[in-house]
């Protein structure tokens, strides 16, 4: 972390990106000294990404210089970019499942190696680095975790002189993101210059010797985050103060949604079996489920849902009803409501118009009527979501692949709120939301508890889930943990539960 | 340098444009081709495309012709828009032929009214029956309907061959492989006198109506477009997949089914070992040309209609082969599936020669893979 005064390691002068729809960059400028971790902070859409494909070589600037230890270069493919001594790590990883950690390794490298010495310098280097990895096993039975760990060791290899880490803890327990940040400050210790990608501000502030902050594009501020509170970080990425949720406390009302031993084998070779889980949502609470991505979060939605039916209809039950075999559009009759994770293609139609994406899930409603599309009732619907929930798009006509990923899922949350549910289920209610969106969302949530209706939130953002659940609980590897009180327990228990470490204790359920 | 650019939106514009950019394109590569074979182009285009149109026998014909055409396109554009690819409507349409032409011979010399609507019901089930089988096949076993579709046309073509070369071969027929000729009861009537054009082109402008109103004002026709724009979309509204598979393919095989009906019942007034040029295959076209709209369906059959009959014309005063018939309907979808790529994206000049395309943004449109 000694900061040298000599010449930067990296210069951006200038960079502007011009897509056809939006300016991803317009005139950043940024510096990068030689053992420098450097965060890059900025919300979802604010141009991080493009920034650094466009270091790493991914896309041409349209505009602008980039210096190179001093000299100017144009990087042409990552390739070159490796060759140069920059190295990165994306937020998807690019593994196959079906190879080793070796064979991925080596189908990436610029220069073929034997295979005997490059599992040699696998161990070396994740040794070496504190993240043990074992080169010869097959990485679809590793957890995202132990997949990252992948990610940076093949970077290392290649000894880099910068390494871009892009939103790395986003599938990281909390106790793991420590570790992790133990490796990058050694990392930097040796010389290597890092570039941190976030949106999270106590991570920059714990790990970050400077960060370069970016909003719609444009540089709104260098500085040192040490020397920052959160509250004016916030206001450089926003551009506003942080907003805060009303939630008073409330006594829950009768059981809406009843788990009950719930096992599911997936059909998925690479996904995750559910294994007896008992879950029960009350009317008036919001009930969160923590976790890491890929831990079986997807599977248990898809059997909530409906999407994916249970063998027996007693494993689920919606109000008193026994629904486990139901399909979804027979649990939407009987007042369950579901936003899914991916908006565009499940929770919404890209090619289609708004109004039409309302109709999806509205069968139900007035909107059909003896078979027939009411398409006048469809658009006032429509234009009734679009004002209540402040949806920023060009009307009830406007193409759902034409709104911002915050807007349509505003939209398609605030869908499932006007067609009055009994019990609602959101996951990732605001992941890739910007932070007014989000809050937005998550007011909707807590009024829609405070109305009585039950509702259930699968969020792998930690912060997010002690902002407005009741009670809280873990999924991990297919097991649910006890379901707690979220004034009861803290990040670092949760967290610990997160790893897969909880006892299946029955008791403590009841207690909850 | 131009170079490849994707659109921010889908062009609404070129959407409509693409199909009339393809037919001049077709027309200009048919104005060379005329020229290298030696052949006066305009005169060649008189023949070929005003001519035919200059009679009203030749209207009839042209009417004719484009009925079976508008029946298979409206039933495939509905399964296309599911994403169910049947690819099969010419075995379709011919078991639809065999069905209403087993009726037909059944109750041969029964001159009763009843008839010919049962041979209707027939030549609908025989379709239906025919695309049911890649339904199911790709509903219990996941087979790929397009491959099964597609199979099963050569074996009802072979099926038709054995019965009017066996059991159904008319036996005053001097041998020939081909039945008894229908009896009036069992023809659909003529519209005009003097002309071929039959009950069943007023039913297939019907059907058009009908399917824009399956389309766009039912709900059923709602959820299978969402099952063929976004299927997750589909799975997470609870729409069955299986139920728009079979439906889709149930639709363009009743459709097909009873355009086979049609042919036999019409201008061919029997069962012979050849009773479509392809107009399931060319179907598969007018859809695409048609851009799965039912008017866009009708428009386009009577553009490929025109095909049909110019190629006949061009073969008897022209002298050129019927191969020809099959070079611009060819050409048409070729340039068809080549514009459509500007409804995603547009071509940019650009300063800089570094740019390339890159090859993972160069996919054809959704709807085209």
């Amino acid at each position: 972390m000694n900061i040298q005064l000599s010449h930067p390691r990296l210069e951006l002068r200038g960079i502007t990106k011009i897509y056809p729809s939006v300016v991803a960059n317009e005139k950043v400028d940024l510096i990068v000294y030689p053992g420098e971790i450097h965060a890059v902070l900025g919300e979802n859409g604010a141009g991080k990404s493009t920034l650094m494909k466009i270091i790493y070589g991914v896309t041409r600037p349209d505009a602008g210089e980039m210096l190179w230890e001093n000299r100017e270069v144009h990087i042409e493919s990552p390739a070159e970019a490796r060759r140069m001594g920059i190295g990165m790590v994306f937020q998807h990883f690019s593994l196959f499942e079906t190879l080793t950690v070796a064979e991925n390794i080596s189908l990436a490298l610029d220069t073929p190696m034997a295979s005997s010495e490059l599992a040699q310098r696998i161990s070396a280097v994740s040794e070496e680095y504190g993240l043990p990895i074992d080169p010869h096993r097959l990485v679809h039975s590793m957890s995202v975790g132990e997949r990252q760990r992948v990610e940076i060791v093949r970077c290392l290899l290649n000894r880099p002189r910068l390494l871009i880490m892009d939103e790395p803890t986003s599938v990281l327990t909390p106790q793991a993101v420590l570790k992790l940040f133990e490796t990058l400050r050694r990392l930097a210790a040796e010389g290597c210059s890092i570039l941190y990608i976030s949106h999270k501000l106590d991570e920059i502030q714990a790990l970050c010797d400077s960060a370069t902050v970016l909003r719609s594009g444009c540089v709104t501020g260098t500085t040192s985050p040490k020397q920052e509170t959160r509250e004016s970080l916030a206001r450089m990425m926003i551009g506003k103060d942080l907003p805060h949720c009303q939630m008073d406390t409330r006594t829950p009302g009768e059981v809406r949604l009843k788990i009950n031993q719930l096992s599911l084998a997936t059909v998925d070779p690479f996904g995750t079996h559910l294994q007896n889980i008992d879950l029960e949502v009350r009317s008036g609470e919001i009930v969160g489920i923590a976790g890491i991505s890929g831990n079986g979060q997807k599977e248990l939605l898809a059997a909530l849902s409906g999407e994916q039916p249970a063998q027996q209809s007693d494993t689920t039950h919606i109000s008193g009803t026994a629904a486990g075999k139901l399909n979804p559009a027979q649990r939407r009759k009987l007042g369950l409501r579901f936003v899914p994770e991916e908006r565009l293609g499940r929770g919404a139609v890209p090619s289609l118009s708004l109004g039409l994406n309302a109709l999806i899930t509205g069968s139900d409603s007035s909107m059909v009527k003896r078979g027939l599309i009411d398409h006048s009732s469809v658009r006032v619907f429509a234009q009734a979501v679009i004002k209540r929930f402040n949806v920023k798009c060009g009307g009830d006509k406007a193409l759902a692949s034409s709104l911002s990923g915050g807007n349509l899922q505003k939209f398609i949350v605030g869908r499932e709120i006007m067609f009055a549910p009994k019990m609602m289920i959101v996951a990732q209610p605001t992941w890739g939301v910007d932070i007014g969106a989000a809050q937005l969302i998550r007011q909707a949530l807590i009024e829609l508890r405070n109305q009585g209706v039950a509702v259930l939130v699968v969020s792998e953002e930690l912060e997010e889930l002690f902002m407005i659940c009741d009670r809280i609980a873990v999924i991990a590897d297919g097991r649910l943990s006890p379901v707690v009180a979220a004034v009861e327990t803290s990040v670092a228990q949760i967290g610990l539960w997160m790893s897969g470490e909880f006892t299946q204790d029955n008791s403590e359920l009841a207690h909850a | 340098m131009l170079r490849l650019e994707r659109r921010a939106h889908p062009s609404t514009l070129m959407m409509f444009a693409s199909p009339l950019i393809a037919a001049v394109c077709m027309l200009i590569t048919g104005y060379l081709l005329f020229i290298l074979l030696g052949k006066d182009p305009l005169h060649a285009f008189w023949i070929f495309f005003i001519k035919p149109l200059t009679t009203a026998y030749g209207i009839g014909e042209w009417l004719l012709k484009a009925t079976p055409l508008i029946l298979c396109g409206l039933g495939l554009s509905i399964g296309f828009r599911a994403s169910v690819w049947n690819i099969g409507a010419e075995g379709q349409l011919t078991m639809g032929a065999i069905a209403a032409g087993g009726v037909a011979l059944y109750f041969h010399g029964v001159e009763a009214t009843w008839v010919l609507p049962l041979m209707v019901c027939a030549g609908v089930a025989g379709g239906m029956a025919w695309a049911a089988i890649p339904a199911f096949l790709r509903t219990r076993f996941h087979t790929n309907e397009i491959l099964v579709s597609l199979m099963l046309v050569y074996v009802a073509q072979l099926f038709l061959g054995y019965l009017v070369q066996g059991p159904w071969r008319d036996p005053d027929g001097f041998n020939f492989p081909q039945t008894k000729m229908f009896t009036d009861a069992e023809m659909l009537p003529l519209l005009v006198d003097g002309l071929r054009t039959n009950l069943a082109f007023v039913i297939a402008l019907l059907l058009v109506a009908v399917s824009w109103f399956f389309s766009h004002k039912m709900f059923a026709g709602f959820r299978m477009q969402v099952s063929g724009l976004a299927p997750a979309a589909a799975r997470y509204a609870g729409f069955s997949e299986k139920l728009n598979v079979w439906l889709a393919l149930l639709i363009g095989g009743g459709m097909a089914g009873f355009a086979g009906m049609a042919e036999v019942a019409g201008p061919i007034g029997q069962l012979q070992p050849t009773i479509s040029p392809g107009y399931g295959f060319a179907a598969i076209i007018v859809a695409f040309v048609g851009r799965l709209h039912p008017l866009g369906v009708l428009l386009a059959s009577l553009l490929m209609s025109l095909l049909y009959l110019g190629g006949e014309t061009a073969q008897m005063n022209l002298g050129l082969p019927s191969a020809v018939t099959g070079l611009f309907q060819g050409l048409l979808l070729f340039y068809l599936l080549a514009a459509d790529i500007f409804i995603t994206f547009r071509l940019k000049s650009h300063s800089r020669p570094m740019e390339q395309v890159r090859p993972v943004d160069a996919l054809l449109p959704e709807e085209l893979i």
